[in-house]
Order: C-alpha cells, then structure tokens, then sequence
C-alpha cells in the first residue's frame, strides 16, 4: 500500500509584490545613497545634519517621483509630505541622541571615587580633578528636594482633591491659575523669595529659602498630575464609598486617595524631576557653599545646579570637566525619577 | 421588662457632618495656594520695584539705557542712575519668536508623526525619548547649547548671511556670528519642543475619529485627510502651545544666559552677536548690583512675570477650548 502523497497546492500570495514590480524600488533607494553622496561631496551642506539634510532632500524627491509615477498627483503629494514629516520627527530626536552622548563622553573624564566623598570647601576650582567633588552639591539638592516636597506635595494634592473631589466654588479659577502658575519662569521664583524674605531683612542665603523657591515650581506640577490621577479614580467608588454611610472627608482618606496611590507618587517623582535641575531660583536664594553643610537654615548651601553653574562660569579646563562629570550626576538622577515615574504610570493603566 | 424604646428617624439632612466642614477648609485652604503665591509673587516685586517704576515711568519698558551710578566704595554716585529695559524686552521678544518659528513646525511634524504616521512598535519609545527631553534641566541645554551646538549654529548662521544676506533679518553690520539671538533662538527653540510637541500631539488625538474615517471613506489619502479635518480642528489648539512655548521661551534663563551676548541697543538682525533678554539681564545684573539697582531688577522681574503670565493665560485659554471641543 503506497501511502499517496497529497500535493497540497503552495500558498498563494497574489498580492505579494513580484521581483520585477521591486525594481523602481531598489533603483530607486540606490538613486537616494547616490544623490545623498553626491549632495555632502559637491555642496557646502556639511556635517552630520547637513548629511542628514541630503538625505532628507533625494529621499523625499526620489519617493515623491515613484509614488507619482505608479498612482498619480495626489499619492505623490501624500508621499512628498510624509516623508518630510518623518524626517522633521526625527529632527526632533537629534539634540536628546547628541546632549546623552556628549554628556556621557564628557562627564566620565570629571569623575573619581572621591568625586562624591569630598566637597569643594578645601579645593580652588583650577585644582586637578583628583581633588574635590560635589558631596556639598548632593547634600544640598538632597535637603532642598526633601523640603520643597514636604511643602508642595501636601498643597498640591490638596489643591487635586478641590479639583476634583470637593468641586467647590472657584474650581474653574483655580484649575486656571495652577496652569498659569505652571509657566511661571524660574527666575521669577526666585526673585520672590529673594524679594519676601531676604532682602531688607539682613536674613542671609541659606538652603530653606532655596526650597521654597523649588516648593512655587514644584506645585503646579504636582496639582496638575495628580489632578489627572484622580479623574482616573472610577466615580462607583465614590459612590460606593457614601453609600456605605462614610462621609465624604472619610470616602476620600480612605477610598480615592489609596486607589490612587502610585499616581500620587508619580505626580511627587514628576515634581522632583521638574525641580532637581532648576538652576535660576537658587542662584538668588541659596549662595551656593563650597563646603558640607548639613543645616538648610544656617549659612550657604550649594547644590548640583549651582556647582555646575560656578564650574562653567569660572571657565578653566579643570573647572568644565568638573562641570560635565556633576551634569552627568545631574542628568543620571534625572532619568532614575523620570523612568520610575514612567514604569509607576504603566503599572496603574 | 421594659418595653423597647422605637428610636426617632434621622432627620435627613444635606448639611455635612463637622469632619467634613473641616476637611472642606483645609483643603479649601490648601487649593488657594496657587492664587495666593501668584498674588504674594506680583505684590511683593510690585512693592520692592515701586520706587524705580515711579521715577522712570514708562522709560522703564521704553529706554535702552541701563546705567547704576555707583561709586567704587559702593556709594551712590553723582550722575543720575538710568534704568530702561526695552532693548532686553526687544531682545526677549525676538529670541522667543524665533524659538517658535523654528520649534513649532517641527514640534507639529513630531505630534503628527506619532499619532498618524509611526508605526505601533517604537511609538511608546519615540514619547517617551521626547518626555525625556523635556525633563532635561535647562543648565543642561545651557552648557551642551554653549559647547556643541554654537559652534555648528555659527556655521549655519554663516551660511544664512551668505545666501540670504539681502533679506534685512539675515544682514549683519559685523561680522560677529557668535552668541548671537539666532543661536540663543535655536537653543530654546529645542528645550521648547517636547512642551508643544505633547500639546500638539493631545490635540490631534481629540480629532473625531468619525471626521477622519468619513475623509477616508471619501477617497482621501493620509495627507489630505490631515489637512482636512485634523489640522482645522486642531488650529486653535495648536497655536495654544505654540504661545505656552512662547511663554516657556521668554522666560527661560541660564540657558539663554550661556549662549546669549547681552548688549543694550534694539538689534533686529538676528545673526549678529548682541542680543538682549530680561531674565538674563537680571541674573548678569544682580552679583553687584546696588541696593537700588536691585530694585530695577525686581521691577525687570515684575515684567518679565507679567509678560509671561499674559502669554500663558491666553495660551490655556486656546488648549483647553479645542481639548474640550474634542470630548
């Protein structure tokens, strides 16, 4: 008995394109690599935009004439436009690719283990790179976040519960105002309390009046995401909630603000990372010590930002490799808030 | 035993309980912090500024010069100090518009780029890469703006001067191409992007999906479907954050300060290396500043808040009308 073989007929795949129906395709990503090559040889488009401006110009050119060739004036201008769109989208990714590399290539060379043991209250900014780091830095930023946050969270989230559980009279104001408040330039900040508090008064620079210029940044950030959490929060446990005769301060202690609980950290992580870079307030308000100090509310205190900013404005060479490794330490803390934030956010959808 | 007392109803009432009249207060109290800070923020340079927006009147927004009599042992001096920050309200202005005009285009083919164009699999990436940078500190651009990008921004600027010199805007009276306002434009033209770009892009995302499935229906192909219904619907919103970049560009500071030459004249040709810009002024300004020429920074910065407040309100005002329209 011969088994017998069935020929089951081979797929088909009619829409699939056919070797000779690829042929404008390759010709014409061949045509793109040559006119790229010969735009960066004979003109003055130099450097790597300039190359990538080439590349821009054949490829738009070059799918512009396929698609018009085989579908006619409008799949020509649908394709011109998108390939313009893609590469202006891709334009915006260039500054992140370029700023993460040269931060990484240069920061590194600024650091050694003593970098964050020691502070600068012993070195000058010329002395070699082996000799003073930016504890004092980190000790300050560490402080002023700590008590920017303990100010602001409360009243940003505070200002959420208004928004969107109580409602009250003067919501639509308030919601305005905390966006207004959201543009509010740094510097501006910084001014006020420079102007409340210090000036006039014979008070110095010390670490709190930099925190309560961090604390006017901080809180619209956190209003705003955590206002965005708390809308989330389904209205059946709301409602659940006063239908088991709790009041409404008892539904939203005990109901809204535990269900919203990783979104009220993230809107906190989001309002660290608006203010753990910010430079501008605390050149008014801090004074920016050279040495460790670990009191906010007596004498100067430095902070990341502002050792940067002595770094680069003293201008020596040791003095901007000191500045690159501390943006380095600046930009790695930046992106462990930025990315906890990120993976809390997934978690809650 | 005694007969079992039947209690009286519960007078069902709307007055809430004492605990949530207290909660309500507290957290009244605690939502009124922002309109309180805004106030406190107004009065306060208000009041330390008064002085000098008094004498100078409105000189102060119109004058070019910016002169602190002051002795070298820190007394007053003879010759009357001159305080006049229009030059640097010019230069703000100029900056911050060209920010816009080379930010804006792109932010808009990002934001149009990921909600219609990039494909599913590395579009949470590309989000996320933009997030990043807008959480990037602005000393950050400051130094990379200083250290990689001038050097190509002069190049550009050059380039600019020599093929479209005869345009007014791209003549120079020197050449001096360095830490001019186009450079100072294209630093804050990138840290200005993530902000319009995710505005743009919940935006277009409000656009009806029946609005574009019916251009689709008719024959449309991507572009002409954008044109047609996502662009139109989101035009107001658009030019929202567009301002609210205006807004961010207009008051950003030390990374304008690194790259920026502060000279006190109006300069309008872009390519030239003088510019002007309040918030840069002040922090040049207020390392030695006398205790009146601190005055005329706190009334450059009562300005500067109220200039970027202005643009702001008028910016939220456009978001959120089209935002709304779209739910």
């Amino acid at each position: 008995m011969s088994t017998a073989t069935l020929n089951y007929p081979k797929p088909q795949k009619p829409w699939r394109p056919k070797q000779r129906d690829l042929v404008p395709t390759y010709l014409g990503v061949i045509a793109t690599l040559l006119g790229t090559w010969a735009l960066v040889e004979f003109t003055g488009l130099a450097g790597k935009l300039g190359a990538f401006g080439a590349a821009v110009l054949c490829t738009t050119v070059v799918s512009t004439f396929l698609a018009g060739r085989s579908r006619g004036k409008q799949a020509a201008k649908n394709a011109a436009v998108a390939s313009l769109i893609t590469s202006l989208a891709l334009l915006a990714m260039f500054p992140v690719i370029s700023i993460l590399g040269t931060v990484l290539v240069r920061g590194t060379k600024g650091l050694y283990t003593g970098f964050f043991t020691t502070d600068m209250g012993l070195a000058s900014v010329n002395d070699p790179l082996n000799v003073g780091g930016i504890l004092h830095a980190i000790v300050g930023t560490f402080l002023m976040i700590v008590i920017a946050t303990v100010i602001s969270v409360p009243l940003g989230i505070s200002t959420a519960i208004y928004l969107t559980e109580i409602r009250g009279p003067g919501s639509r104001l308030i919601r305005f105002l905390v966006q207004a408040m959201s543009g509010v330039p740094s510097i501006v900040a910084g001014l006020f309390i420079y102007s409340a508090i210090i000036t006039g008064s014979g008070r110095g620079f010390n670490g709190l009046w930099g925190a309560l210029a961090l604390a006017i940044l901080m809180l619209p950030t956190v209003a705003r995401t955590a206002e965005e959490v708390l809308l989330l929060i389904a209205e059946d446990l709301r409602e659940a909630g006063l239908a088991l005769g709790a009041t409404q301060w008892r539904t939203v202690a005990m109901v809204v603000v535990p269900a919203a609980k990783s979104g009220l950290i993230t809107a906190m992580i989001l309002g660290i990372a608006r203010i753990a870079g910010e430079t501008a307030p605390l050149l008014f308000t801090t004074g920016g010590g050279d040495a460790t100090n670990l009191n906010p509310v007596d004498g100067v205190m430095g902070s990341i930002p502002f050792a940067i900013w002595k770094a680069l404005i003293s201008g020596s060479a040791e003095s901007n490799a000191r500045a690159w490794a501390s943006i380095l330490v600046l930009l790695v803390l930046v992106m462990i808030l930025f990315f906890s934030a990120r993976r809390l956010g997934k978690a809650r959808r | 035993m005694a007969e079992k007392q039947i209690p009286a109803p519960r007078t069902i009432t709307t007055k809430p309980r004492t605990s949530d009249k207290i909660f309500r207060g507290v957290i009244f109290a605690g939502a009124l912090s922002s309109l309180v800070i805004l106030a406190a923020i107004a009065i306060f340079l208000g009041l330390r500024g008064f002085e000098i927006l008094a004498r100078e009147g409105l000189s102060f927004v119109t004058g070019y010069e910016w002169f602190s009599s002051i002795n070298s042992d820190g007394t007053a001096g003879e010759d009357p100090s001159v305080y006049g920050i229009g030059a640097m309200l010019i230069g703000t202005i100029v900056t911050a518009l060209i920010a816009v005009a080379i930010g804006v285009p792109i932010a808009i083919a990002a934001a149009l780029y990921l909600n219609f164009y990039s494909p599913n699999a590395i579009k949470g990436f590309l989000v996320g890469v933009i997030d990043l940078m807008a959480a990037f500190p602005s000393i950050l651009f400051g130094l990379w703006g200083f250290n990689i990008l001038m050097p190509s921004g002069e190049y550009w600027a050059k380039l600019l001067h020599k093929y479209l010199g005869w345009i007014p805007l791209f003549d120079v009276s020197t050449p001096f191409f360095s830490r001019s306002p186009f450079i100072a434009g294209l630093v804050l033209a990138i840290m200005i992007i993530p902000i319009v770009t995710s505005i743009a892009r919940e935006v277009f995302s409000q656009t009806p999906l029946d609005r574009i499935q019916a251009a689709y229906a008719l024959g449309a192909t991507k572009w002409t479907m954008i044109r047609a219904v996502v662009l139109p619907f989101g035009y107001s919103g658009v030019v929202g954050g567009a301002m609210l970049g205006l807004g961010r560009a207009m008051g950003e500071t030390v990374a304008v300060f690194t790259v920026l030459n502060i000279i006190f004249q109006a300069n309008f040709q872009i390519l030239l290396g003088a510019g002007g810009n309040v918030a840069s002024l002040i922090i040049l300004k207020f390392g030695e500043a006398s205790a009146e020429e601190i005055k005329a920074l706190m009334a450059a910065g009562l300005m500067l808040f109220l200039l970027t407040l202005l643009v702001n309100m008028l910016a939220d005002l456009l978001v959120n009308r089209t935002v709304k329209q779209g739910r």
